[in-house]
């Protein structure tokens, strides 16, 4: 594979060809924040958060750590006033969500971030996606998805599915930043699931 | 219908129709076009029918039913051909005395002609009808003349030549040359270069590329595109099969609303009588070029007409945007180069091949060459589309056109784009219509949609109003856009009802910064424009909310704004 480097902080950094800004800092040891990646998965772009300086042909762009390419003489900052701005507003946009958040909570205190600067929804959910995509791209089973758009948009198990796979899996639980996950199963579970695979788990 | 295989074949075929023409037999060209349908125009079509079959006349005269003539406010307009003699606000009473007196006894009706409010004086011909005469009707113009739903009635215009021309007397490359000579600017919002975008596409190293037309019009007023599609779908089927040639793409997509019924008819009449007559599919006019076009719909959602989610949407997925970084005129549809172009664009292209770049460069201003589809709504006389060279003052368009503010109010503002664009305020009206200069101003033209503003409306309300829209539009993916839109909306919720606050300028200043930063697509980084232009000009219309509870323009209860 080819070689590129690259400049991030002022650093030089060698990457592939291929990789993303996000992997090539990792590599590096220069951490950049990030919400819905998952090393796992896919990189999604959805949280943003991991959103830094790209000097490209005499502009900066702001560009998403986790999707951008890697590129010779490229030149990244991963922190600035602009960027720092940026980032406590995503979160004060989610803590109106899920104010009890943990990993929220401790970036909030990074950035400065008031949890209480709008007004509280809480939907608990902070569309991070990574429950759907966990069950897509690594389980494959398409038990929980995304319904709706815009700002009703929210996750929903899908009820034939579910009943059949998520007993034994749950594996998405613990990737999720919020309590909505699991409130989403209950739910679901609750108002379809058929009563025989009820009876046959196991007692806890 | 017999296979064309020839240029040749192709003029004979034309001549064959237009001999079948008598030039001086009486025609009657019937608005179709949506508005006039609402207005009750099928009454009026099936009045001509009956009154017609009545007096046996049906050798005698032909009806035809047409698409958008542009003047909807005075729809169901009729046009009897060949002295074009057009009548307005046409009743299916009229018909009788139309036929008898008109038609037949080539007199004019004037109580049923153009009268111009202000000097009272009559016109009874398109030609002569202020609104029709200052336009530049080079891709409307010949809507009044064709039934959108027969391709011999395209031919008989010169149809088709454009690709003739094209494929027989001009490589690829020259086509691409002269698309990029002319300044051909892409009309549906970015005024990008169309002839580079083309040449990215064409230059990509994939074999496989392709096409599209995007056909999804989905602001709020937004209207040009579904007018000039539906009356003469042919012109935009031409230009895209020219592109399509230049680009060496051979497989092309019609992208549009599922919601559309009549447009949708049309189109798909269009491509079964071209694929007849063998302009469309293997071995076009016998010239050894293969191009197919497929039609999709949308899936009831704004953000599909975004260039990538629409990709995406082709490839059956959901519509998700995807980075701008990735250039879909290189990785496009199925990661193949695709080249995307909206319907007036790809109708300007047969009239650059016909008449030449030079020809289009002579119209325009410096940077913005050709006509230019304006959709007029909003508080103004004539609600209508209308065409007009680059460089028309805003002004016109507004008063000679659109007819002024209806009901003696002033005109406050203008705004263009919709939901992504922006306002400007009345004191710009000498501004001319042109990509930069508008863009300049913070009121980028968009798809041209014009939005008239009189004094009486709030622009906060009016801000509010595209947040909202924009809210339930975005895909929800990112968020900044699903967030931040929903915030600003809650924001100027709060200040249209008395509640606003100090400091809220400044939030909505800095939502608006990380919005138009750190959005994944161009709707959530253009989803603060308008409120940013709004802000520019009438700052203190938005600060009166706050600080006084007051609504200068009184749109705003004025019982909430005191109670709270």
């Amino acid at each position: 594979m080819s070689e590129i480097i690259l400049q991030i902080d002022g650093k030089e950094v060698t990457a592939n060809k291929g990789m993303t800004v996000l992997e090539a800092a990792q590599q590096a040891g220069i951490s950049i924040p990030t919400l819905c990646h998952h090393r796992k998965l896919d990189p999604y772009g959805g949280c943003r958060f991991c959103t830094v300086e790209a000097d490209v042909r005499g502009w900066t762009n702001y560009v998403a750590a986790c999707l951008y390419p890697v590129a010779n003489d490229l030149v990244i900052r991963t922190r600035s006033e602009k960027l720092d701005r940026i980032r406590k507003m995503i979160l004060e946009l989610l803590l109106a969500h899920a104010p009890d958040a943990f990993d929220l909570q401790d970036l909030a205190k990074e950035y400065g971030a008031n949890k209480d600067r709008f007004e509280k929804e809480s939907s608990f959910c902070i569309h991070c996606g990574l429950c759907v995509r966990y069950c897509t791209e690594v389980k494959k089973q398409n038990a929980i998805t995304f319904v709706d758009k815009g700002k009703t948009r929210e996750i929903s198990f899908i009820p034939e599915i579910a009943s059949k796979e998520c007993w034994n899996c749950k594996e998405c639980f613990p990737l999720c930043p919020t309590e909505a996950l699991q409130a989403a199963y209950v739910l679901a579970q609750a108002l379809v699931f058929p009563i025989p695979s009820l009876e046959s788990t196991p007692k806890e | 219908m017999t296979r064309i295989n020839s240029a040749a074949e192709l003029e004979e075929l034309r001549q064959g129709i237009l001999s079948k023409k008598d030039p001086d037999k009486p025609s009657i060209a019937i608005c179709a076009g949506l508005s006039c349908l609402s207005l009750g125009n099928c009454k009026v079509i099936r009045a001509f029918n009956e009154e017609i079959r009545k007096q046996s006349l049906e050798s005698k005269i032909d009806v035809i039913t047409t698409g958008c003539h542009g003047f909807c406010e005075k729809g169901p307009i009729v046009v009897i051909n060949p002295e074009e003699v057009c009548y307005l606000e046409v009743k299916p009473e009229d018909v009788p005395e139309i036929i008898s007196q008109t038609v037949i006894g080539k007199k004019v009706i004037d109580r049923l002609v153009y009268t111009d409010p202000n000097s009272g004086e009559k016109a009874a011909h398109m030609t002569e009808i202020p609104f029709y005469k200052n336009q530049m009707r080079v891709l409307m113009g010949n809507n009044s003349k064709i039934n959108p739903q027969s391709i011999d009635d395209y031919l008989a215009v010169g149809g088709y030549s454009a690709l003739a021309k094209a494929l027989f007397e001009m490589s690829p490359v020259q086509v691409l040359e002269e698309v990029k000579i002319a300044n051909l600017r892409g009309r549906g919002g970015g005024g990008f270069p169309a002839g580079r975008k083309w040449e990215t596409t064409r230059s990509a190293p994939n074999e496989v590329k392709y096409v599209i037309v995007n056909a999804h019009e989905g602001e709020p007023g937004a209207f040009m595109d579904r007018a000039l599609f539906q009356a003469n779908p042919h012109s935009v089927l031409e230009g895209l099969i020219i592109g399509s040639y230049a680009i060496g793409s051979h497989q092309g997509f019609i992208y549009t609303r599922h919601d559309t019924p009549e447009l949708r008819k049309n189109i798909d009449l269009a491509l079964a009588q071209a694929e007849e007559y063998g302009l469309l599919g293997e071995n076009i006019l016998g010239s050894g070029f293969n191009f197919k076009v497929e039609v999709h719909f949308d899936v009831g959602i704004f953000v599909s007409g975004e260039s990538s989610a629409l990709m995406r949407s082709i490839e059956g997925k959901a519509p998700e945007p995807r980075p701008k970084y990735i250039r879909t005129s290189v990785n496009g549809i199925w990661d193949r180069p695709s080249n995307l172009n909206n319907v007036e664009t790809w109708a300007n292209v047969p009239q650059i091949i016909s008449k030449g770049s030079e020809w289009y460069n002579s119209i325009g201003t410096d940077r913005s060459k050709g006509t230019k589809l304006i959709s007029l709504s909003g508080h103004v006389c004539n609600s209508t589309v209308v065409e007009v060279p680059m460089g028309t003052s805003l002004k016109e368009i507004v008063y000679d056109f659109g007819g002024g503010i209806p009901n003696g109010k002033k005109l406050k503002a203008i705004h263009f784009g919709g939901p992504m664009g922006g306002t400007i305020p009345e004191s710009l009206i000498d501004t001319t219509l042109d990509f930069d200069v508008l863009s300049k101003l913070g009121a980028s033209m968009g798809a041209g949609d014009m939005l008239i503003i009189d004094e009486d409306t709030c622009l906060v309300e009016l801000a509010r109003y595209f947040l909202d829209f924009l809210s339930g539009e975005s895909c929800g993916k990112c968020v900044p856009c699903r967030e931040g839109i929903r915030q600003m909306q809650n924001i100027l919720t709060n200040m249209t009802k008395g509640k606003g606050k100090e400091g809220d300028i400044e939030l909505l200043e800095e939502l608006a910064e990380v919005i138009g930063a750190a959005a994944l697509c161009s709707l959530g980084r253009s989803a603060q424009k308008p409120l940013l232009s709004m802000l520019k000009y009438f700052r203190d219309e938005f600060e009166a909310h706050i600080k006084e509870k007051r609504c200068p323009a009184h749109f705003c209860k004025e019982a909430a704004l005191e109670g709270a």
